[in-house]
């Protein structure tokens, strides 16, 4: 394998892998505090065609990824209200929400179909020109791509060394013991859900103004299911979604650089190892599988009484 | 100002649904009340949604042509939400008709690729059987890990339905891939034996008629037979049935196979009928929908049958929006959601077993 | 922690002298069929271990309930420190500094014990120092033996470990009265000493405990006074030295009227053949499961052997190892002659056992499907026709009028969702359902529990027909006198372990009583192993 070839693979899993580390990031929250959003790609397509209008209307991408996470945060609002109020069925919601944001993304992206934006400007860390090994393509991104790895450890820290992500985690656990302790199972979930909303949209609008600078229609591809595999395959833990979401990422690229390389590995064998891997990895758990998912995961909380 | 107090009105009047009338009024209700929510979002992007309701209803329900391909749509719709709506029973979630869907079609085109010289008596049951064991096998993987109590049934069904697509990709792409449009990716036509029959001059395929049997047959084991009977208790009490000598394991195994059988049966009908081929992108995410629509019916057999057709004039009026008003076809997804939205945010304190 | 002093009497002699810390007046409360509390009076005092004895079902429970303000009393008051109070939560209960250790643990087990102590800490910092409170768990774990590795994940503690957990949660919440319910129930011998001196221990430092048992060696090894509580009402209070094993037993099961029902007609002939035989079984419990340890036990046609005990020390693993649910993780199982240790329920049914487990709602009925639905599901492959392509509804009901009849009761409903029964009638359609299968054996798991006087005539008088009629019953109850009046013989339960096996008419309530709350009894027939 050339350098050429490493830091190629390296540079695409980064930049493939963000967007990724950003919808598993946000699921990560949510499945924490008990709540599986099967509706993850709805997020990230409403983030992807918010992001992209606002920066196109405005010209700021700031304010466009700004608005696609606030607009992510809504549309969890939005399941969380048929999960969290009503206890409706979280596979059956989260499927709706999928719908509702294929739908209203391909309204909102379609006056930018075909319409090319500027996007998120790149830029090299300070002082990484200088390294030896350094190219002019590794470490060359955008603010999103350096400021994910930094969430990832932010969440880490919500959740593990606050009293805040104490409560979500035990909500995510046991409500019943948790509200023996004292929380409100309800309002946590929701601030759960506002929280992931708020960064899976981010990363929805990091497709399109960091990546492909333009606004498909159903862009995302499947994403949002692959973070929520991600999300298993990381055991829940947000620092090791960091190591999910870059090797998938680095698998997606080494298969286009392997095709480009000429090489005769179809793809579409290439693409299934992630899901194959976390069925592969969830079946290796055993009897330690339980837990690693939180207890009172998909289940509806609906008081004590 | 009339349509908060319809909005008002209609949760109460939904809550109090008994009897076919009401489960009628039900259906209307809800309805009406996402077509009003869909039509402020058809006012807000510019659209006359009066018009696009007309045009809907008089191509789906007023044109000879047009209700045609509801039906045809109708039709992959029935076999998913059959294969929901089966492990529903026992309790369990398979929202992965989509994946069995796809591996019924792979199967299915092997078998019409592979003998194209077969009378079509022989053929088609033929590819009928290699459509159901596609499906099947992929679902019994997720109903053996599942009665093993090893895997979730949803986490591994749901992650299934992304490696079927990939699995007929790889064929198209590679050893099945047909000569004569290299540009796009599909299977070589099937020979005219292979092709499931059609009614008149339209879309409508044998694969009604087959879809209804299944659901009868499907409603007819649930509510006559011993096995139906034991299902039900599983699903109502796994702790008593277990005591009364039920063997889950097996059920839950046999289950999913049968309930991924049903869903590579749409798969079937779709390549045999309507592509004649197996092509790229096959399904409209008709496994989803599937799911939902038993979801909805709440694995009520006649449930389906309505729940089915009202979603596939759904998704043919995405085509006429995207006709006559110029709207994307995805859009008509929106109504889609707006409809399970407004059912599964009534505030029913009972919901339905299995949902969660 | 930094409690306020408390008024610290010695354990004895001057407890009257000093108010009481709490004081329960006439405590009612009543669910749906049961009055739980009946003008139920507690005091507690500070510095004192108060065990509340008393058979399951006597109401211990539901008092505690009430005073940690999980339930609600439906009249009677609480006195704290000589003031009423209003439980109307376990908020407020704990803001008085009442804590309660439930049989069924709350803890997490995916989290830490540290940060399970964390969550329940009044005043938790937003960003959590988990050094610091690591710290406080070592200082009071130190003072109190109750260490435990502040770091390890809660699932990976042993059970006695959970419970130490538990009592420190409600340390450094700043609780001063304890409430434990059945603390010992899953414990070790080694471990319930241990538990014991970490109550001495508290007891010294001025902090309230009440303890929930049936074990009288425990009441009498550590608990400063004794009240003893029989059908929801305070059958005695008394203080430790007061207390013998003999009348604490006498207070606990009373004098017990004669039987109306009762076996007439002889014993089994010996010769009779054994229907189910199981030989040094033991089985793997999961989780807070008794294990059974090395049961022997033998029935024969024709026989009723009744299964003493308290609940909750074996009686549900029987009763399973017998139908086939749970496996033989050593021993073997033998129906009708035939070696059954590997059988399936479905074969071990078909072979003619008849079970009725103790929750008929949860175990043997399917709630929302229909009476005759239910009724069918006890023989399926009997009422199918054409292989099972239809179910033959009229010949279950046929069947179901007939069983009703023998029971000389009138069948419910048909088509009726099981849910909307009563207990009774529920009870009554689980022994249709398995007498009609006209079994050879009958494992019966608290069969009258619940029911009313007739109710319970009935299915007494159903029992001992069937034994006349050849059959063997298994009758596991916690009713003595239920037991005595129907048993050919008697087996004690207690820890997994059958204690002793008695014929009714050559021993007394009164050491059956003992042995079921492990107090050895005056001469154990202890069954080998």
């Amino acid at each position: 394998m050339s350098l050429a070839l490493l830091v190629g693979v390296l540079s695409g899993s980064i930049s493939y892998g963000v967007p990724l580390l950003y919808a598993t990031l946000g699921e990560v929250l949510v499945e924490r505090a008990g709540i599986i959003n099967l509706g993850l790609e709805g997020v990230l397509l409403i983030g992807a065609s918010v992001g992209f209008g606002v920066t196109f209307e405005t010209g700021s991408p700031a304010l466009g990824v700004l608005a696609a996470a606030l607009a992510g945060a809504l549309f969890n609002m939005v399941f969380g209200f048929l999960v969290v109020s009503r206890g409706a069925s979280q596979p059956a919601s989260g499927l709706i929400m999928m719908f509702l944001g294929m739908g209203l993304s391909t309204l909102i992206g379609n006056p930018y179909v075909g319409k090319q934006i500027a996007g998120l400007s790149k830029f090299q860390i300070p002082g990484a020109a200088g390294l030896p090994w350094a190219s002019a393509t590794l470490f060359n991104y955008d603010l999103l791509v350096y400021l994910a790895f930094p969430l990832a450890a932010l969440v880490w820290w919500l959740l593990y060394h606050t009293r805040w992500g104490l409560s979500l985690r035990a909500v995510g656990e046991s409500p019943t013991a948790a509200f023996a302790a004292g929380r409100r199972p309800a309002l946590l979930k929701y601030q759960a859900l506002f929280l992931g909303g708020l960064i899976a949209g981010i990363g929805g609008a990091h497709l399109s103004v960091g990546l492909t600078m333009t606004w498909n229609q159903g862009m995302t591809a499947g994403r949002g299911f692959i973070a929520i595999a991600l999300v298993i395959f990381s055991k829940w833990h947000p620092l090791r979604a960091i190591v999910g979401a870059v090797l998938f990422g680095g698998a997606v690229t080494l298969q286009l650089q392997m095709q480009a390389h000429g090489t005769m590995i179809s793809p579409f064998l290439l693409d299934m190892i992630p899901y194959l891997l976390t069925l592969a990895v969830l079946l290796l758990w055993g009897g330690a599988r339980r837990f690693a998912a939180p207890a009172g995961l998909g289940k509806p909380f609906r008081g004590t009484e | 100002m009339g349509m908060s107090r319809v909005a008002e009105l209609a949760p109460r009047l939904l809550r109090r649904g008994r009897g076919l009338t009401a489960a009628l009024a039900r259906v209307v209700i809800t309805a009406a009340l996402a077509l009003v929510a869909f039509g402020l979002v058809l006012l807000i992007i510019g659209r006359n949604p009066a018009r696009a309701y007309v045009d809907i209803f008089r191509y789906a329900l007023g044109s000879y042509y047009g209700f045609s391909e509801v039906l045809v749509r109708m039709i992959p719709l029935l076999f998913t939400a059959v294969a929901a709506a089966l492990p529903f029973k026992l309790g369990l979630i398979n929202i992965g008709g989509e994946g069995q869907l796809y591996l019924g079609a792979w199967l299915t085109s092997w078998a019409a690729l592979t003998f194209p010289g077969l009378p079509q008596a022989v053929l088609l049951p033929l590819m009928m059987l290699m459509g159901f064991l596609g499906g099947g096998l992929w679902a019994a993987v997720a109903g053996a890990l599942r009665a093993k109590g090893w895997v979730n049934e949803t986490i591994s069904t749901l992650l299934l339905n992304y490696v079927a697509p990939l699995i007929v990709n790889y064929y198209i792409f590679g050893p099945w891939r047909s000569a004569e449009a290299a540009s796009y990716p599909q299977s070589a036509a099937f020979v005219p034996a292979a092709r499931l029959p059609t009614f008149g001059n339209t879309r409508v395929h044998l694969g009604l008629v087959l879809a209804l049997v299944v659901l009868a047959l499907f409603w007819l084991f649930m509510a006559r037979t011993r096995w139906g009977l034991e299902m039900r208790a599983i699903g109502g009490n796994p702790e008593a049935a277990r005591r009364v000598g039920i063997n889950l394991f097996r059920y839950i195994l046999i289950v999913f196979f049968i309930a991924g059988g049903v869903a590579g049966l749409a798969g079937m009908a779709e390549v045999s009928a309507i592509y004649g081929r197996l092509p790229q992108n096959l399904s409209p995410a008709y496994g989803f929908i599937g799911f939902l629509v038993s979801w909805l019916a709440g694995g009520n057999a006649l449930g389906i049958v309505i729940m089915s057709f009202l979603f596939a004039i759904i998704t043919s009026g995405g085509l006429i929006l995207q006709l006559t008003q110029r709207v994307p076809y995805a859009a008509v997804n929106i109504l889609l959601a707006l409809v399970l939205f407004i059912v599964l945010a009534q505030p029913v304190r009972t919901q339905k077993r299995g949902g969660g | 922690m930094n409690n306020p002093p408390i008024p610290r009497p010695s354990p004895e002699g001057c407890l009257a002298a000093a108010g009481p810390l709490i004081a329960l007046r006439g405590i009612t409360k009543a669910f749906p069929n049961v009055l739980a509390n009946d003008k139920v009076d507690l005091d507690i005092y500070p510095g004192e271990v108060h065990a509340l004895l008393g058979e399951n079902g006597a109401g211990k429970s539901t008092l505690v309930k009430v005073l940690y303000g999980f339930y609600r009393a439906d009249s009677g008051e609480v006195h704290f420190l000589g003031q009423r109070v209003q439980l109307r939560s376990p908020l407020d209960a704990r803001g008085l500094g009442i804590g309660m250790v439930f049989q069924d643990f709350t803890l997490i087990p995916a989290m830490s014990v540290v940060e399970n102590i964390a969550l329940f800490l009044p005043r938790l910092s937003a960003v959590l120092d988990k050094r610091q409170i690591v710290k406080r768990i070592e200082e009071v774990s130190e003072r109190y033996n109750l260490q435990v590795h502040p770091w390890a994940p809660v699932w990976q503690l042993s059970i006695g470990e959970k419970q130490k957990v538990e009592i420190l949660k409600l340390l450094l919440a700043d609780a001063r009265l304890l409430i434990l319910d059945e603390p010992t129930r899953v414990l070790a011998p080694h471990e319930v000493e241990a538990l014991f001196q970490v109550f001495a221990k508290l007891r010294g430092d001025g902090y309230a405990i009440i303890f929930i048992t049936h074990k009288l060696p425990e009441v009498l090894a550590c608990a400063d006074r004794i009240t003893v509580m029989r059908r929801g009402r305070v059958a005695g209070a008394l203080l430790r030295s007061e207390a013998t094993e003999s009348s604490l037993v006498a207070l606990m099961f009373g004098a017990t009227p004669p039987a109306e029902v009762s076996r007439r007609g002889g014993p089994p002939p010996l010769a009779a053949p054994p229907l189910l035989e199981l030989r040094g079984v033991y089985t793997r419990g999961q989780g807070m499961a008794t294990s059974l340890a090395g049961i022997d036990l033998l029935i024969r046609a024709g026989e009723i052997v009744g299964v003493a005990g308290v609940s909750g020390n074996g009686q549900r693993e029987l009763g399973d190892v017998i139908l086939g649910l749970e496996r033989c993780a050593r021993g073997r199982r033998f129906l009708m002659g035939e070696d059954a240790t590997g059988w399936s329920v479905a074969r071990v049914r078909a072979r003619g056992v008849a079970f009725i487990p103790e929750e008929p709602l949860l175990m043997a009925t399917v709630p929302l499907m229909k009476v005759q639905e239910n009724m069918a599901l006890g023989e399926t492959k009997r009422y199918e026709l054409g292989h099972g392509f239809a179910v033959d509804w009229g010949s279950v009901r046929r069947d179901m009028e007939q069983a009703f009849q023998m029971l000389g009761l009138e069948a419910p409903p048909f088509h009726v969702p099981v849910r909307a029964l009563s207990g009774g009638n529920l009870q009554r359609l689980v022994l249709a359902r398995e007498l009609a299968r006209n079994p050879k054996l009958i494992v019966a798991l608290y069969p009258t529990r619940g029911l009313d006087v007739p109710s319970v005539m009935a299915v007494r008088r159903l029992l001992l027909e069937a034994r006349n009629a050849g059959r063997g019953v298994l009758l596991i109850s916690e009713d003595l006198e239920e037991l005595f009046s129907l048993s050919d013989r008697l087996v004690v339960l207690y820890r997994g372990r059958l204690v002793g096996q008695f014929k009714p008419e050559e021993t007394t309530i009164n050491e059956v009583g003992h042995l079921m709350v492990g107090a050895g009894g005056p001469h154990g027939h202890e069954q080998g192993r």
